[in-house]
């Protein structure tokens, strides 16, 4: 009866997740799960596995062993376009912006899903075209102005500061109003009052209801704003639980302190 | 009303199709009117596939051979009237582009030019070959198209070139119209969007295959059209029209002139259309300049001509 109420309350479950890049298992065996409104992190040295992790659970890669299921429904392998229309929205580590549009084309066009309609009715610029099209601009300037980011709206996204272009995809992936979103290192290469503001941000989005997986190298925020964290090294899962409790692990120590002493500790 | 990008665009196209005959030293200037306006309408699906979703054909002439032979045979062995003959090439085209761009659009990577490549050279050698129904490399007459002397019925008396300068030239402003439209919409959006980052696009919901092969079939009824109209107006047509130099040229004009903005790549039809007019040495060099001109903005104006001039004129006023 338990399990039956977990899989109800559960949003997220990856179970068993694998897979190889030529003989190298940049993944092996990792399970968890996330539920509504929760932010689970993933953190763990460079290499770990977690950019991997996020591709696959978002269909970018196939995985090579393992499910995954979102909101009950077995979503393994599927397609990053079919898992958006399931709710799923995600960032990622090496910006992936539309460098040739505006900072609010950009943000159109997370509501792609909610605008998108016949092509024969945008040739033509036909009323319903146009009027989907209003919708999603008057979307996407709400969402610029949550990120602080509604003055920037005309400037080309290309011009824009790294930060600036870090929340520009948290408001595009948010665009889709998706139930769970993943975030790849949000706050990389941001400054400390931006990575502030990116911390609120994740918080105000998952009290709204939306539930965060998050990957991301800054421990304090980790701690700071994380219900539950996943610690990968080398591909596998070596510790999972509250803040407390991984913070506390020896295994997770370490894995730390076996990272700082090969790279010089460049991000503790 | 607000001066959209969109409408000056279209003004600034209507405006030099009325004005333009005032500087036409002769008559023959509004034959090669028709010829810049009918490469444009080319040109401007190309804007479609490659300006707007980054992909590349090298073999749009293919489907400018489909649009022209239509003309020819469908009014000879069917007995439809030619504008059907136009829209009839349309349809081939397009169910044509779907069934190829099909397969090849769910893969990465340059398959699509490999393939456009291939199948351009398939419709050229069959339109070459196939000498009991398109009579072979010496080219076959086309019908007249009638809309002239239906004109004349209502008064407008036009002579041959005027005629058909004026209709390619409104065709071209409704193609242009067609393809802006498309630009701010939701299409156009989720094809720069794929064009810029496709594993962005597809994460925010855009089905990356499907709105490929749109922009394909769409750029692939811009150029059966062209190639229909110019048919049309020569009343005779040679399978040159489906050849691959045929393909480099459409390709050529858009990227030389701004292969993004539909503007630019309409300039770009203009100067490689005129050139060889006027200056006999470029027609007998035309491949060579033709490599050289893609070379050279490859090099210096990887935007084309139009984007950068404007650029540096922005740059200047500021
Ligand atoms: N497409 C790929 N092909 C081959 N190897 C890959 C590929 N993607 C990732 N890898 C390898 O898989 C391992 C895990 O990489 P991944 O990017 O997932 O690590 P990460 O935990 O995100 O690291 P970082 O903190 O540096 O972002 C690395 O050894 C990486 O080189
Ligand atoms: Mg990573």
């Amino acid at each position: 009866m338990t399990a039956s109420r977990d899989t109800q309350t559960t949003l997220l479950s990856v179970e068993g997740l694998g897979i190889s890049f030529g003989g190298l298992k940049a993944v092996n065996d990792v399970s968890f799960a996330v539920k509504p409104g929760e932010i689970v992190s993933v953190i763990g040295p460079n290499g770990a596995g977690k950019t991997t992790l996020f591709n696959m659970i978002s269909g970018v890669y196939q995985p090579g062993a393992g499910r995954i299921s979102l909101s009950g429904e077995e979503v393994t392998g599927m397609e990053p376009h079919l898992l958006a229309r399931r709710g799923m929205s995600r960032t990622f580590q090496n910006l992936q912006i539309f460098q040739s549009m505006s900072v609010l084309e950009n943000a159109i066009s997370g509501f792609h899903l909610q605008e998108r309609g016949s092509v024969l009715a945008d040739l033509l610029s036909l009323p319903g075209s146009r009027r989907r099209a209003k919708a999603a601009e008057e979307g996407a300037r709400k969402l610029l102005a949550r990120v602080r980011l509604a003055e920037a709206a005309d400037r080309e996204a290309g011009n824009l500061s790294y930060g600036s272009l870090k929340r520009l995809e948290i408001a595009r992936a948010m665009a889709s109003q998706p139930k769970i979103l993943l975030l790849d290192e949000p706050a990389a290469g941001c400054n400390a009052v931006e990575t502030e503001e990116i911390d609120h941000l994740i918080a105000e989005i998952a009290a709204s209801g939306v539930a965060i997986l998050l990957v991301e190298h800054d421990m304090k925020m980790v701690m700071r704003i994380s219900n539950h964290i996943v610690v990968l090294d080398h591909g596998e899962k070596i510790a999972e639980g509250d803040p407390a409790t991984v913070s506390r692990d020896p295994a997770v120590i370490a894995a730390y302190l076996g990272a700082e002493a090969q790279t010089g500790g460049d991000h503790a | 009303m607000k001066m959209t990008p969109k409408l000056a665009t279209l003004l600034i196209l209507a405006a030099l199709v009325l004005l333009a005959p005032f500087l036409f030293p002769s008559n023959f200037y509004y034959r090669v009117g028709a010829l810049i306006f009918v490469n444009s309408i080319a040109v401007t699906g190309i804007v479609i596939l490659t300006g707007y979703a980054g992909q590349i054909s090298l073999g749009h002439a293919g489907f400018a051979g489909i649009g022209a032979y239509a003309c020819a045979l469908a009014p000879a062995h069917f007995g439809i009237h030619p504008a059907l003959a136009v829209v009839l090439g349309a349809a081939i085209s397009a169910l044509l582009a779907w069934l190829v761009g099909r397969p090849i659009l769910r893969l990465k990577g340059y398959y699509l030019g490999v393939a456009t490549l291939g199948l351009g050279i398939l419709i050229s050698m069959m339109l070459n070959n196939e000498r009991q129904l398109t009579r072979g490399p010496d080219g076959i007459e086309v019908p007249e198209l009638g809309l002239r002397a239906l004109l004349k019925g209502w008064g407008l008396d036009l002579t041959n070139g005027q005629f058909w300068y004026y209709f390619c030239g409104l065709c071209m402003i409704l193609g242009a119209w067609l393809a802006l439209n498309l630009h701010n919409s939701p299409s156009g959006r989720a094809l720069r969007a794929l064009h810029g980052s496709e594993v962005a696009a597809r994460t925010v919901g855009v089905d990356v295959a499907r709105m490929k092969l749109q922009a394909f079939v769409i750029s692939a009824v811009y150029a059966s059209v062209s190639g229909s109209l110019l048919a049309l107006q020569n009343k005779f047509i040679t399978p040159d029209v489906a050849g691959f130099m045929h393909s480099i040229e459409m390709v050529t004009m858009a990227v030389l002139g701004g292969v993004g903005s539909v503007l630019g790549a309409i300039f770009g039809a203009a100067i490689l259309t005129l050139l060889p007019q006027v200056l006999t040495v470029f027609a007998e060099y035309e491949q060579l300049v033709l490599g050289l001109v893609m070379m050279l903005v490859m090099i210096f104006l990887r935007e084309g001509l139009l984007p950068s001039i404007l650029r540096k004129l922005r740059r200047k006023g500021e």
